[in-house]
């Protein structure tokens, strides 16, 4: 078995590479916010025959709505498309003047129909909500996992491994979501809410597993390093940690090829998530337990801060 | 241990039986209709309809209580009901939130003009005519209202806003004064002046002079509505009901008879209404306040989706899971051989234990449900992959077949429910989340993702476990290869 836990190194600096070109698309592009989080109208609308987007684009501007932006959405045989504007009423006049002044360009498919509407300030406590909700599930998580690994030397330990490694992976979802939404024009909706939850979820849950191999390994004495029991704990449930997410992955992937294109991007953040998720668990959760117990954490730390090895940090080794 | 685990299979296969039956579409062996009152619920994404979340917004810019919000919600509930929706959504949400769900509505315009409406509640005079509960009647009021929401609406549409609450006052004066000659009279009741869809009763006073409305008990212990009147109105009301002691009087909400209580003593400022069980009691007394407050509902969002959209979806969903559970079902067989075969058997009981418990709970299937609950399928393999492991590990370690077999399982066990309540905690929470966005869309992922983890600690432990042990039993697994074990690595073994 390849010694991983080693080269913990190499693993950081992967993630580092990955993490920067994520974090740097966060800060400079930053999201495609949805109408979910700002308020407005998001109108999809389908005509027997194609029709000019410019022209669409023309009523609505003609009906006091210039902002508003339509794209052609699904197979282009479908002649299907999306308006996303200011509010409109369900309703209000103004939706029945726009409905009548759009049936002018073509013939519309009322069944096929759907328009989602969210005012402004539910938007605003929307976006609230998902940053409470995050939170939320990071501090009870943590609490739980510092439950579960109470008989250990620092059970707080593995929680905030566990939370490191969890942000990590909703950094990339969220990464690669700015990138899609900066080349691709791709919004984050709340169901983008859930799937970032949900790979919190995943990522824990794949992380526990490894760190339950963790607590088992120390309490039998299988090995004489704590870098030793990591290396053989991961060895260990590599096999089990692949194996679930190829069938999570292979879910996934059925949802995705062949589910509908509503659900498509909500799939596609739980598909990086798994993949993220996985590889954390492995080498990244794992080998941030090892480098604090070898104390190189602490070290890098008081480089940093220029400061002399704290005595309680030498003394603690085991 | 051999009879348990004959037992156990035996309640795993009347258990799986139950819930095939309770999947099972149509009407075939449907003993006491219990299936067609247990459909599988459909989210509006799925079979198209109208999602809006109203916000009570008090004319004076205060604040409503909860009391008035829950009443508003009574309030649409008969509405919508009127509309004649199957399976309509009402709840309230936050302090002065209500979300509406209205599935399959085909003309959204309409509905939400009919949920916008404020309450208006009435008392009228019988005027001989025996009421009861339930009755749709005509008042003198909403005949007012009527005429003149059509003079205000044919001239100038822009006249309309600022007519309505002016319109209210001018016709509950109106109306007081109109009771006037009629009560001093103590002849009996004129028949009221009919019009083709039956009489208009007289408004004797309307919510707007309604100041309070509270379930309570009385001296004897029984439970009774109070009420308090205005003090214009308290002298209209006492005139009316000293003059008709002994009669019935009628209680209106938007049309509706809600309560026809016979008049017992005059009534003036404060009076009761008694005969009623708790649950009435406070239902009436919500009603009566929404009714008197009439709380303007504005539209905050709203979706409206189209029904083949929906159609469209679910086929593609249902051929995304099938794939999908097909596909894991192969990795599964080709991966693990018996013990691989065995949790495919155990996905397929939890695939119809879940699905049944979406339909007994009763969960609302949404596209994101849909896609939580195939993602729990990949859940529900990871317990048994899981298990599998370990069991390996356990022969390799030299182990016999089924000491193997319950070690693997027990040592599998603390990470198997570290793990899923880690995601039941996420599910919690998402659910929490989802109460807020006014959208059972994410509620509906997170209750259905709960629920599939629920039901997979159930099978890995539980069903596999007792299929593994009876084959054991029955020497159908003598072999380790049938496990997974390596040809060379038994031969490594058969060797030390």
């Amino acid at each position: 078995m390849e010694h991983i836990a080693s080269r913990r190194n190499t693993w950081f600096a992967l993630s580092a590479a990955l993490l920067i070109p994520c974090i740097l698309a966060l800060i400079i592009h930053g999201l495609n916010f949805g109408i979910d989080f700002t308020g407005g109208s998001a109108w999809e609308i389908r005509y027997t025959d194609s029709v000019d987007t410019e022209k669409i684009v023309a009523v609505f501007a003609d009906n006091g709505l210039p902002n508003a932006r339509v794209q052609q959405v699904g197979d282009a045989s479908e002649h299907r498309y999306l308006i996303r504007t200011e509010e409109i009423r369900e309703g209000s006049e103004e939706k029945k003047k726009i409905t009548d002044a759009l049936g002018t360009l073509g013939t519309l498919v009322p069944e096929d129909e759907s328009l989602s509407t969210v005012g402004a300030s539910v938007g605003t406590s929307i976006r609230n909500r998902s940053v409470l909700a995050v939170a939320a599930a990071s501090v009870g998580i943590l609490l739980y996992i510092a439950f579960a690994f109470r008989n250990t030397q620092r059970p707080f330990l593995y929680g905030i491994a566990a939370i490191i490694a969890m942000l990590h992976d909703a950094l990339i979802v969220l990464g690669v979501f700015s990138i899609l939404g900066w080349l691709f024009d791709v919004e984050v909706d709340a169901l983008f809410i859930t799937a970032l939850l949900t790979i919190i979820g995943f990522s824990v849950h794949d992380t526990i597993v490894v760190f339950d191999r963790i607590r088992e390994n120390l309490a039998n004495r299988v090995a004489s390093s704590f870098e030793e029991i990591v290396n053989y704990s991961i060895a260990q449930t590599l096999v089990r940690s692949v194996n679930t997410s190829l069938t999570v992955l292979i879910t996934l992937a059925a949802l995705y090829l062949f589910g509908g294109s509503s659900t498509k991007n909500f799939v596609l953040a739980l598909l990086i998530g798994v993949v993220a998720g996985t590889y954390s668990s492995i080498f990244n959760a794992s080998q941030i337990l090892v480098a604090w117990e070898t104390h190189e954490i602490q070290n890098a730390f008081n480089r940093i801060f220029r400061r002399k090895q704290s005595p309680s940090a030498t003394t603690r080794a085991a | 241990m051999r009879t348990r685990n004959w037992w156990m299979l035996g309640f795993i296969v009347l258990l799986t039986l139950s819930s095939v039956w309770v999947v099972l579409p149509g009407t075939v062996l449907d003993i006491g209709g219990f299936k067609e009152r247990h459909p599988i619920r459909e989210g509006l994404d799925l079979q198209g309809g109208l999602q809006v979340l109203m916000e009570a917004r008090p004319p004076d810019g205060g604040s409503v209580d909860k009391g008035t919000l829950d009443g508003t919600r009574d309030t649409l509930e008969r509405r919508v009901n009127a509309l004649g929706v199957s399976e309509p959504l009402i709840q309230t949400r936050g302090g002065n939130q209500i979300v509406v769900e209205l599935p399959g509505v085909s003309n959204p315009e309409q509905a939400v003009a009919v949920l916008q409406q404020t309450a208006q509640l009435e008392v009228i005079d019988p005027a001989g005519y025996s009421l009861s509960a339930g009755m749709q009647v005509q008042t003198s009021l909403s005949q007012q209202r009527e005429a003149q929401d059509a003079a205000a609406a044919s001239p100038s549409p822009g006249a309309s806003p600022a007519a309505s609450p002016a319109a209210t006052a001018a016709a509950t004066a109106a109306s007081s004064s109109e009771v006037g000659p009629v009560l001093g009279e103590t002849a009996p009741t004129p028949t009221p002046e009919s019009t083709a869809n039956g009489p208009v009763f007289t408004t004797i006073i309307s919510g707007t002079d309604l100041k309070n409305a509270y379930a309570t008990t009385d001296q004897t212990g029984a439970w009774v509505v109070a009420f308090e009147l205005q003090s214009g109105a308290a002298d209209t009301f006492y005139n009316y009901t000293s003059q008709h002691i002994g009669q019935q009087i009628g209680f209106v909400l938007d049309g509706t008879v809600i309560s026809a209580p016979v008049l017992r003593n005059a009534i003036g400022a404060q009076g009761q209404i008694d005969g009623m069980s708790a649950t009435e009691a406070q239902n009436l007394a919500l009603q009566l306040k929404a009714g008197a407050l009439g709380v303007p509902l504005q539209v905050v969002s709203s979706q409206t989706v189209g029904p083949s959209l929906g159609r469209d979806s679910v086929d593609r969903s249902l051929l995304a899971g099938i794939i999908g559970l097909g596909a894991v079902a192969l990795f599964m067989i080709l991966y693990y051989r018996i013990p691989g075969v065995l949790a495919v058997l155990a996905l397929l009981i939890y695939t119809s234990i879940t699905l049944a418990l979406y339909k007994l709970i009763p969960v609302t299937l949404t596209l994101p449900g849909i896609a939580g609950f195939i993602l729990s399928i990949g859940m529900a393999v990871d317990a048994n992959v899981l298990i599998f492991a370990r069991l390996k590990e356990e022969l390799r370690s030299g182990k016999t077949l089924a000491r193997s077999i319950e070690a693997g399982f027990d040592h599998a066990w603390p990470s198997i429910r570290d793990s899923n309540i880690s995601t039941m905690i996420t599910c919690a929470i998402l659910y929490w989340f989802g109460q807020f966005t006014g959208a059972t869309i994410i509620t509906g992922f997170a209750l259905t993702l709960f629920v599939g983890v629920a039901v997979s600690l159930f099978t890995a432990i539980t069903v596999t476990r007792t299929f593994l042990r009876v084959m054991v039993d029955w020497g159908m697994i003598r072999n380790p290869w049938w496990l997974g074990m390596g040809r060379l690595e038994m031969r490594a073994m058969a060797g030390d």
